[in-house]
């Protein structure tokens, strides 16, 4: 294998393997983290199934940005979703063995890379335009957006402009990093910058703002229930001062009149 | 700041551009030492306050999943830039919500994130230096904790909790705020705010009844430490002597004459109010609750009301359960005990208005209406009660039920715009500790996008009085009115319309006076 396959291959499995360490990592001390007090802000659901429809809200539809800024919702929204659908359409070339029928069909799927690029700028324009936001913006976070750019931008050039890597060579070296079959992957430039560039950024996740995709389902004041008069909500670390506070307690009624 | 008051307005309260600075300062008055050590804080700023805020930032964040959560979450996508109305009013940027949290989150990530120890100036990590922290003392009390960003951020981001923690951490460090501490402090000596021991109490109640009986003719009772009534009443002690809020309190008291439920209120508990959470302190807080759980058992009541009063509520509703295991479900040994004590037909606690909605459901209140047509009333969505709490357990209750018995009492109501009311409420600016006269500038500025929703009503509707259920509020608005060409009178409590519009029968023999 050259040496760029090499490279690629190691840093693929490096940056998985950081997203799958961190990610866990960070999913696992947003659990063993105790919410102490019943936060959920209005308009706040009564029940679990409350609960799960506001989330699913959040997450699917963004309501909450769309009640706060209609562009911000725009750019955002159609970003993200047109992530989603790429995603689908990327799926392909990892499959291994027989392909699915209906991840043959996700072809048209490519036109999603322009709502994408849509919504990046947009989110950029943002960012440089209006002055709360730019007041708000550190370096990392414009070049969070520049990355995804400039991984729309190749990808839509490698798709829409001819200018197409040998695919075989593609899903070989895709499937391949699937099944420890490694192989040489296409040496375009735009082809070694695209993929170069989503490893990095699958390896940053974990450090980074990206953080928002679990946050949100942990977030106490989406997933709490408004129910605290009916049931006791208390974390362990909140239940040990009772233990002892009893003696506290009874000194304080000392002082009663 | 006069020439706020004669601004005309479109529509909606215009985004101001951003004004660097507009607001910097030293903040508000620190606590002295003695204010500091009576609630167990080093009385002055520590000699190792750096290492003993960082350690401290990692307890929080170890103790809270908020906070832990919301630092990492924020994308800085700008969408509560413009929700904030100390934001609105000043135009300072460090008063956008997520910007107030940057001066918290840069030092998260400067000591607790990989970016932010190796990439400082690529992710915005900042060291807690003298500036930082003289920032941190200025802008976060400049948040009234009123979560209104909250609303609209798309991962329900807290400023209010990043505030706490940022206000805890300062006063472990030694650094706290005189107003809120210096309160704490009596309440947990005497039993209230005010520092009003029961004699004074007792005199008030007994001025106060006198005061009904001449107007009224029928003698309406406010009774103190009465064992075994049915109801314990715990209101704000602003309620026993600031206007208005004295009105709203001989409101309830008629409400309870004339509904026959025997109550008290209690000297050992004589405050709803609980700054404990101003301040982010957990066992502050606790303290504050522990004296309602106590009076409540000690008079032995069965069901425990509390009085108009925004973050009263919040902390009653939301969190006297876990804090006192005052409320259902719990298993610890004073949760049971409660639970046997108390009624179990009833929400406990209940919110007073809970009470007057119920009474006027079931046609147990008749009132003159006509009394208020010289009204035309709105009313004011309180934070803590709109955006923290619930009452009647149905959906957005904390929003209906108030505007019910408001229009029960009275002919004339009608709302402010959409997008200032209910869920998207505007503070009034005095709220989360804020309250205190060395922050003026920073009350009348920040009341000014709830002022526009006013003068907007004002203007359509005719609207000259605006009600509301917070003790916070009520203060705050009567100071603040006039700076916007209002009459400072036009606030009052839900409970003095009903007060006013409500027919009482002379049915003494119901009140529970014998014991006084
Ligand atoms: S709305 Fe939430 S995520 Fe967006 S900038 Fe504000 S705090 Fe951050
Ligand atoms: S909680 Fe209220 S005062 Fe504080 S930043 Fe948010 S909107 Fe502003």
């Amino acid at each position: 294998m050259s040496l760029t396959s090499i490279f690629f291959t190691f840093f693929f499995y490096i940056s998985v393997l950081i997203f799958i360490t961190g990610v866990s990592y960070k999913i696992v001390q947003y659990w063993q983290t105790p919410a102490p007090l019943k936060i959920p802000i209005a308009p706040a659901p009564l029940n679990r199934s409350g609960v799960l429809m506001r989330i699913a809200r959040e997450v699917f539809l963004f309501q909450s940005l769309f009640k706060a800024s209609k562009w911000t919702w725009i750019f955002g929204w159609s970003f993200h979703f047109a992530l989603v659908l790429l995603f689908f359409r990327h799926l392909v070339y990892f499959w291994p063995g027989e392909i699915p029928t209906i991840l043959l069909k996700t072809e048209p799927l490519k036109y999603a890379a322009y709502p994408l690029i849509f919504g990046l700028l947009g989110l950029l324009g943002r960012r440089f335009f209006v002055d709360r936001v730019r007041y708000i913006s550190a370096p990392s976070d414009y070049l969070m957006l520049l990355l995804l750019i400039v991984i729309g931008g190749s990808g839509m050039l490698m798709t829409f402009a001819q200018n197409h890597p040998n695919m075989l060579l593609v899903k070989n070296f895709a499937e391949g990093l699937i099944t420890f079959n490694w192989s040489e992957l296409p040496s375009e430039l735009l082809f070694l910058a695209h993929i170069f560039l989503v490893f990095l950024l699958i390896a940053i996740f974990p450090i980074s703002k990206l953080l928002h995709a679990p946050g949100i389902f942990f977030s106490p004041t989406l997933n709490q229930v408004d129910n605290a008069r009916k049931k006791r909500h208390i974390s362990q670390w909140a239940k040990n001062k009772e233990s002892h506070k009893k003696i506290d307690l009874e000194q304080n009624s000392d002082e009663d009149k | 700041m006069s020439e706020n008051s004669i601004e005309k307005l479109p529509t909606y309260l215009e985004i101001p551009a951003i004004k660097k600075d507009s607001m910097a300062g030293n903040g508000p008055f620190k606590a002295s030492v003695e204010v500091q050590n009576e609630l167990g804080f080093p009385g002055e700023k520590v000699e190792n306050w750096q290492q003993v805020a960082i350690d401290k930032m990692a307890e929080t964040k170890s103790k809270y999943r908020s906070v832990q959560v919301f630092l990492d979450a924020c994308v800085k996508c700008g969408a509560c830039t413009d929700k904030c109305h100390y934001y609105l009013g000043t135009a300072d940027p460090k008063n956008m919500p997520v910007a107030r949290q940057d001066l918290f989150r840069s030092v998260y990530r400067r000591h607790f994130t990989f970016a932010g120890k190796y990439f400082p100036k690529l992710v915005g990590a900042k060291e807690l230096d003298e500036a930082m922290l003289d920032d941190w003392y200025n802008y976060f009390h400049q948040c009234s904790q009123c979560r209104r960003c909250a609303v609209f951020c798309p991962y329900g981001i807290d400023t209010a909790e990043i505030s706490m923690a940022a206000r805890e951490v300062m006063n472990v460090i030694g650094v706290g705020q005189k107003y809120p501490n210096q309160i704490l402090g009596k309440i947990n000596k005497i039993g209230n705010n005010l520092g009003m021991p029961e004699p004074a109490l007792r005199d008030t109640l007994e001025d106060l009844e006198e005061e009904i009986k001449e107007e009224t003719g029928v003698a309406v009772k406010l009774p103190l430490d009465i064992k075994d009534s049915e109801v314990l009443m715990v209101t704000p002690s602003a309620d026993f002597f600031a206007e208005p809020h004295i009105d709203g309190l001989i409101g309830y008291a008629k409400v309870f004459h004339q509904s026959g439920v025997s109550w008290t209120l209690s000297s050992y508990a004589s405050e709803a109010a609980n700054f404990g959470m101003f301040i982010g302190n957990y066992d502050v807080m606790r303290q504050g609750a522990l004296r309602i759980r106590k009076a409540a058992l000690d008079l032995n009541v069965k069901r425990v009301i509390v009085g108009e009063c925004g973050h009263a509520w919040r902390v009653a509703y939301s969190f006297w359960n876990t804090l006192t295991g005052l409320g259902s479900g719990g298993n610890d040994e004073y949760s049971k005990k409660l639970q046997q004590q108390l009624d179990s037909n009833y929400p406990q606690p209940q919110h007073i208005i809970e009470f007057t909605y119920d009474l006027i459901q079931q046609d147990k209140l008749l009132f003159d209406k006509s009394k208020n047509d010289h009204r035309v009333v709105t009313f004011h969505d309180s934070c803590n009660v709109a955006r923290g709490s619930n009452m009647g357990d149905i959906k957005n209750g904390q929003f209906i039920l108030p505007r019910e018995v408001i229009k029960a009492a009275c002919n004339n109501f009608s709302d402010m715009p959409k997008g200032t009311i209910k869920a998207s409420t505007f503070c009034c600016g005095g709220g989360g500790g804020l309250l205190t006269d060395d922050l003026i500038e920073l009350r009348i500025k920040g009341a000014k996008p709830r002022m526009h929703a006013l003068k907007q009503s004002e203007e359509r509707n005719g609207v000259n009085t605006l009600a509301a259920i917070c003790a916070i509020c009520k203060s705050q608005f009567s100071k603040v009115l006039p700076n916007y060409e209002f009459d400072p009178y036009m606030i009052v409590s839900v409970h003095q319309l009903v007060s006013d519009a409500i027919i009482l029968s002379d049915n003494s023999e119901n009140s529970n006076n014998k014991a006084l």
